[in-house]
């Protein structure tokens, strides 16, 4: 099992590194370098002045060595300066990060809380009425674009009923929990529809395939009732590849997340990442996609050690 | 079992049919791809361009000149929508069938030579799958295209910005079928008819041509008609930011770049294109579910 999970580690180091030359890359080729900035802003700039300050800077230098230069200043901790913010990146990063987390954890416990019963329900009485107008109703929630779902909540509660805010993080000059919780409404709500249609169908399959093994035949035989079948021998099985699925479907997520905070202008992660790319503050966009990289491989570590640990049949040793 | 025997495709097309979601799904998606192909015919009828500005028609409500009213430009909103399924048809189609097949050769070569190719592949391909998509392809988007040498030639073109999306979609879309395929052919390798053409000398690329490949297709097909609706969505959330589709071609997410900031005066414009896309990628999904129970009877019915 240590094995496993160093090895698994390993991989996702190696991941990283790759991904964060790439991006580095990919950033430099947006339009427009910090320098062209500067010269596009004040006019007295001449181009042999521009040239001096791109190799005062290390900008005229290959991709390769502006990359290691970079790469040996951020394991040293120092991820550069925000343009836009006019602090260390890291510090501006911080706080999002928390703001991310606060509304993706939510909307993982309000997806979970809807899906275990509601897919339960449906895969013990499948086939009926039910089953199938649940069924519509998850696929919906995956199929709906997360952005115009977030216009349509805005239009009905904010617009025409006028009963919550649309979009900002507390109102100005309040200070109270019950009033943040109020602007968290329609993000939560935004951002769980699609992992609860997808959680749903999860769950019910899951249960389906584990209603039809024969230990679940042989408790039945013994005379135990439905319930304690249920409750004692299906969901315990039923709920493990369920654990893999939700530490999965964190990278999809946190891209819900970054249109829901976009929409509703909530000051997590994904917006401030939207923002920068857009703004061309290079070295935030930079930081804030190695980290939602690094979540995302962590959470995807998470599942496979999860799996791994949780069903006894996953040999650790990889394919033989 | 009934009398006469059946053939393979009757029995898939009954079994399909007993889907009645996916048969309303099939019908949906062929309106409305015919009602996208006659938007020239519409616009003719109307007397109407799809891209003419009249200032005079701001937000005007449904009228005969305009049957879904107009936007905040003038412009028709029902010819748009219709040009708008064109676009958005066409790049999920397109990114779909691509990903598709840069899905089945990758999952082809590492499922069938396995040992390294497979090792690398699909580490690869895992590493693609771990990645935080959206934040990837909008930096993919936000790329200056002519500062690439290999694709700045379709930089310069008119529809740039719709080659960029797909190419950029089909960077990200290819990894479920890679796997799928990897997975079929990797079972399939060590089949007898596998090995007695291997041992008739036949080679790898006709081993994987002939006698592999036609039995990954299900699962292509499948997964392939499941990817549409994904693609449906990460190109009008890229063309609704700004980063996808550009004006004046309209697509269903760059009909909604200005609709937030319009829901006071115009609710109706946020309206129309959302639904279709909704629409359509819940009417792909319903037919990649009935595609699934019809292609693959194996699968125990869900």
């Amino acid at each position: 099992m240590k094995r496993y999970v160093a090895g698994r580690l390993l991989e996702s180091l190696v991941v990283l590194a790759l991904m964060s030359y790439l991006i580095y890359g990919l950033i430099g080729l947006m339009p427009g370098d910090p320098i062209d900035i500067m010269v596009q802003a004040d006019p007295d700039l001449t181009p042999a002045d521009a040239a001096r300050l791109k190799a005062l800077y290390g900008l005229d230098k290959p991709l390769h060595e502006r990359y290691l230069n970079w790469l040996s200043a951020a394991l040293g901790g120092d991820f550069g300066y925000s343009r836009v913010h006019n602090a260390p990146a890291l510090d501006v990063l911080g706080p999002r990060l928390v703001n991310t987390l606060v509304l993706m954890g939510l909307s993982f416990v309000v997806s979970l809380a809807i899906a275990l019963p509601i897919g339960i329900y449906s895969a013990l009485r499948p086939y009926g009425a039910r089953d199938y107008a649940i069924n519509f109703a998850a696929l919906a929630g995956i199929s709906v674009p997360v952005f115009w779902l977030a216009l349509m909540l805005i239009y009905l509660f904010a617009v025409a009923w006028g009963v919550l805010p649309a979009g900002g993080m507390q109102t100005i000059g309040v200070d109270s929990l019950a009033d943040k919780a109020l602007y968290l409404v329609l993000p939560v709500l935004t951002l769980s529809a699609a992992s609860a249609g997808g959680f749903t169908r999860f769950v019910r399959a899951s249960t389906m395939e584990t209603m039809r093994q024969d230990y679940i035949r042989t408790a039945r035989a013994k005379g135990l009732p439905e319930r304690r079948v249920v409750l004692k021998h299906a969901l315990r099985n039923a709920l493990i590849p369920v654990v893999t699925i939700v530490a999965l479907s964190f990278g999809s997520l946190f891209s819900g997340a970054l249109i829901t905070e976009t929409m509703f202008s909530y000051r997590g992660m994904g917006k401030l990442i939207y923002d920068s790319i857009m703004g061309n503050d290079y070295n935030l966009a930079l930081v804030g996609l190695l980290f939602a990289t690094v979540l995302t491989l962590l959470a995807n570590l998470a599942a496979d050690v999860c799996y791994a640990w949780l069903d006894p049949r996953i040999s650790y040793q990889g394919p033989a | 079992m009934s009398g006469a025997p059946r053939s393979m495709a009757a029995l898939t097309a009954r079994r399909f049919a007993r889907h009645r979601m996916a048969v309303a799904g099939a019908l949906v998606l062929v309106a409305l791809a015919l009602s996208a192909l006659a938007a020239p015919l519409v616009e003719v009828w109307l007397g109407i361009d799809a891209n003419e500005v009249d200032l005079l028609a701001r937000f005007e409500g449904r009228s005969a000149a305009h049957p879904l009213g107009a936007d905040e430009l003038g412009r028709d909103v029902l010819v748009r929508l219709l040009y708008g399924g064109r676009v958005s048809l066409f790049v999920a189609l397109a990114t779909a069938l691509a990903a598709a097949v840069i899905g089945t050769v990758i999952g082809l070569v590492a499922g069938y030579y396995g040992r390294w190719a497979d090792a690398v592949l699909m580490r690869v391909t895992d590493g693609v799958i771990a990645l935080p998509i959206l934040p990837l392809l909008i930096i993919l988007a936000a790329v200056d295209m002519s500062k690439i040498p290999l694709v700045a030639a379709l930089a310069e073109t008119e529809n740039a910005s719709l080659y960029r999306i797909v190419l950029i979609i089909t960077l990200v879309g290819w990894t479920t079928v890679a796997r799928l395929v990897r997975g079929t052919a990797l079972s399939l390798r060590e089949r007898e008819y596998v090995v007695a053409a291997r041992g008739m000398g036949a080679s790898g690329f006709r081993i994987m041509a002939t006698h592999i490949l036609p039995n990954t297709v299900s699962p292509i097909i499948v997964a392939t008609t499941l990817s549409v609706g994904n693609v449906i969505l990460f190109e009008s959330v890229l063309s609704f930011l700004g980063l996808g589709i550009q004006p004046p071609i309209a697509s269903w997410g760059n009909m909604l770049n200005n609709a937030q900031e319009l829901i006071y005066e115009a609710p109706a414009l946020a309206f129309y294109p959302g639904a279709l896309i909704f629409l359509t990628v819940i009417a792909f999904n319903f037919l990649g579910d009935g595609l699934q129970d019809a292609l693959d009877p194996k699968a125990v019915h869900g």
